[in-house]
């Protein structure tokens, strides 16, 4: 009887780890071939996935962002504020006449900055807890680039600076239709997402940042210099919101005030649904990744089938607390009592 | 036992306040290579922060740490890692997220390079694990195995593991067979025995007398944040000690 129980537990043990990396991704196919069902003709037609792609794009970006700084057991509320702030000083350095490639760097450095700050801020100054500071640096970031744009757009870019945003890779030598092009920001996330994923699993630092989510303290007393991992990690997820902002500015052509209102919110949805605990320590890049296409394809296809946006809203928010449910059940069960 | 040569580590006049609060005050401490001080004492007698001064996690408001003689000021618990004293935490220290042989070489991983990138070398962390588990004897389903779906006997031999596998020349436990099943305290005491053979020294503190009398070679017994008595093991009873604990000479 014993033996019979050893083997289904290391059965159990075997898939556990599975389970948790990939769960999620199950859920992702399902909605897939549940819209493709309820839309045969459109879902999934070239047109429409690309642009669910560049829907998604600068949004993914947040959202890794916010994941990293999630499994430290922070958050940052800032994301959406720095992007616009990093929006809006790439919109005023590119009206001022600076070449492209000096005008594509500049949100970078700014969101970078931005991260530094607030993570100097949670260490430096000892704030109790990240969302105190971020929530501050939420309405510092917001209110400095309406300062300094005056609060009204700031539109038109050159081609150059729109590639990473607007860009089109021609497949047309597959032998493919003209309209059957590779968004340039679907290459910039898959290769963004990579780097980070070798970044938080196959680097020091990465696996220190798990360590710091999963119990400071022992972190600590191991030599690790929590505070300084902890500020690589906001710098970081600012530097990512730059690139959003970057990204953006190709979308959309224009440096706005409103741009990223709310989207820490979707970032941060984005992480919890998928399988990022709140708790640190644990969720995967590939999860997040799931996450961010989870809203994506759940906006796009309830707009493709005319539902109203109230209805996003409640969809969206029960997804939220289904994922974090499932996820109670399944550790439940996965973790020694 | 060379009790007669230099101490490998000593603690002189260490002196803590927290605020207004007086945790240590003027304590001295020493440990040869091989041998087993034994640290007693209350609740509340600076046991846990005196340990935290050693490992370099509080700095001690006055007093000097000397190891091998010389003087060292502790800045963080890496300086004192890279002279070669280890911790084993009262509440473990371990990261539960992280497998075992991550915790084990949590902030010291075996990294190989690819061109100009560091990476971490997965392979040869679950290598050095299962070597290094092998010698202790400590048995675990696999060394991937994540450390919070462990008993709490297994993530003290964890514990215990991770502080020796860096060629440790002091060891300090802090209560370490507080959390343990009857079976596996014995295992951690010969654990202790066989790490004194091999020349290192072992700071043990601990409340249950059964484990000072089997191990240590030295007992010593803090009171109200000072040294309040101190003697070889084959000179005193386990009544005295626990009238020392106790504040009674």
């Amino acid at each position: 009887m014993e033996e019979k129980n050893n083997k289904k537990d290391s059965l159990y043990l075997k898939l556990m780890p599975y389970i948790e990396k990939y769960g999620i991704l199950l859920l992702l196919v399902l909605m897939i071939l549940v819209m493709h069902i309820l839309q045969p003709d459109v879902f999934l037609s070239w047109r429409n996935v690309t642009n669910v792609f560049k829907q998604i794009s600068w949004q993914s970006m947040l959202a890794l962002g916010v994941f990293m700084v999630i499994v430290t057991a922070g958050i940052d509320l800032s994301v959406g504020s720095i992007m616009m702030l990093s929006l809006m000083v790439l919109a005023i350095v590119a009206k001022a006449g600076a070449p492209w490639f000096i005008v594509v760097i500049t949100p970078l450095i700014a969101g970078f900055l931005c991260g530094l700050f607030n993570g100097a801020g949670i260490t430096l100054l000892r704030m109790p807890h990240p969302f105190i500071m971020t929530l501050g640096t939420l309405y510092i970031f917001r209110g400095t680039g309406n300062l300094i744009s005056g609060g009204t757009p700031i539109s038109g870019f050159t081609d150059e600076v729109r590639y990473l945003g607007h860009g089109r890779i021609d497949l047309t030598w597959l032998g493919l239709e003209k309209s059957q092009y590779l968004p340039v920001s679907l290459v910039l996330i898959a290769v963004v997402y990579i780097i980070f994923w070798f970044f938080l699993n196959h680097s020091r630092t990465g696996k220190w940042i798990y360590a710091i989510g999963g119990n400071p303290s022992a972190a600590r007393a191991s030599g690790i210099n929590v505070n300084k991992i902890l500020i690589i990690v906001y710098s970081l997820c600012g530097f990512l919101s730059g690139i959003g902002a970057l990204i953006l500015a190709g979308r959309t052509d224009s440096g706005y005030p409103n741009a990223g209102l709310q989207s820490e919110l979707d970032a941060i949805a984005a992480c919890i649904i998928g399988g990022a605990s709140f708790f640190g320590g644990r969720g995967t890049v590939l999860g997040v990744f799931a996450g961010v296409m989870i809203m994506g394809i759940l906006r796009n296809g309830l707009n493709l089938m005319d539902v109203s946006s109230f209805w996003q809203q409640v969809l969206i928010g029960s997804i939220i607390v289904i994922a974090v449910y499932i996820d109670v059940l399944r550790r439940d069960l996965g973790t020694r009592k | 036992m060379s009790t007669l040569n230099n101490p490998l580590l000593e603690a002189k006049g260490i002196t803590k306040y927290f605020g207004t609060i007086t945790a240590l005050e003027n304590v001295d401490l020493k440990v040869h290579a091989g041998e087993c001080l034994g640290v007693v004492g209350d609740n509340g007698a600076g046991k846990s922060t005196l340990m935290k001064v050693l490992s370099g996690l509080y700095k001690p408001s006055s007093g000097s740490l000397y190891f091998q003689g010389k003087e060292e000021i502790l800045e963080s618990p890496k300086d004192s890692q890279n002279l070669g004293l280890e911790m084993v935490y009262q509440d473990l220290a371990l990261a539960g997220n992280l497998p075992i042989g991550e915790n084990i070489f949590l902030g010291r991983e075996p990294t190989k390079n690819v061109g100009f990138l560091k990476f971490l070398d997965f392979k040869k962390i679950k290598e050095l694990t299962n070597a290094h588990l092998g010698k202790l004897k400590i048995n675990v389903k696999s060394a991937d195995q994540k450390v919070e779906e462990l008993s709490g006997g297994q993530r003290q031999a964890v514990a215990i593991a991770r502080s020796t596998a860096f060629n440790a020349k002091v060891v300090i436990m802090d209560e370490p067979t507080a959390a343990l099943a009857i079976k596996e305290v014995g295992k951690v005491l010969d654990l202790i025995n066989s790490l004194k053979k091999t020349g290192v020294g072992v700071i043990v503190i601990s409340h249950r007398m059964d484990d000072i009398f089997s191990v240590c070679d030295r007992v010593m017994a803090l009171f109200q944040g000072t040294n309040f008595a101190e003697s070889q093991l084959s000179n005193t009873s386990r009544d005295e000690v626990i009238g020392w604990i106790m504040g009674k000479k």
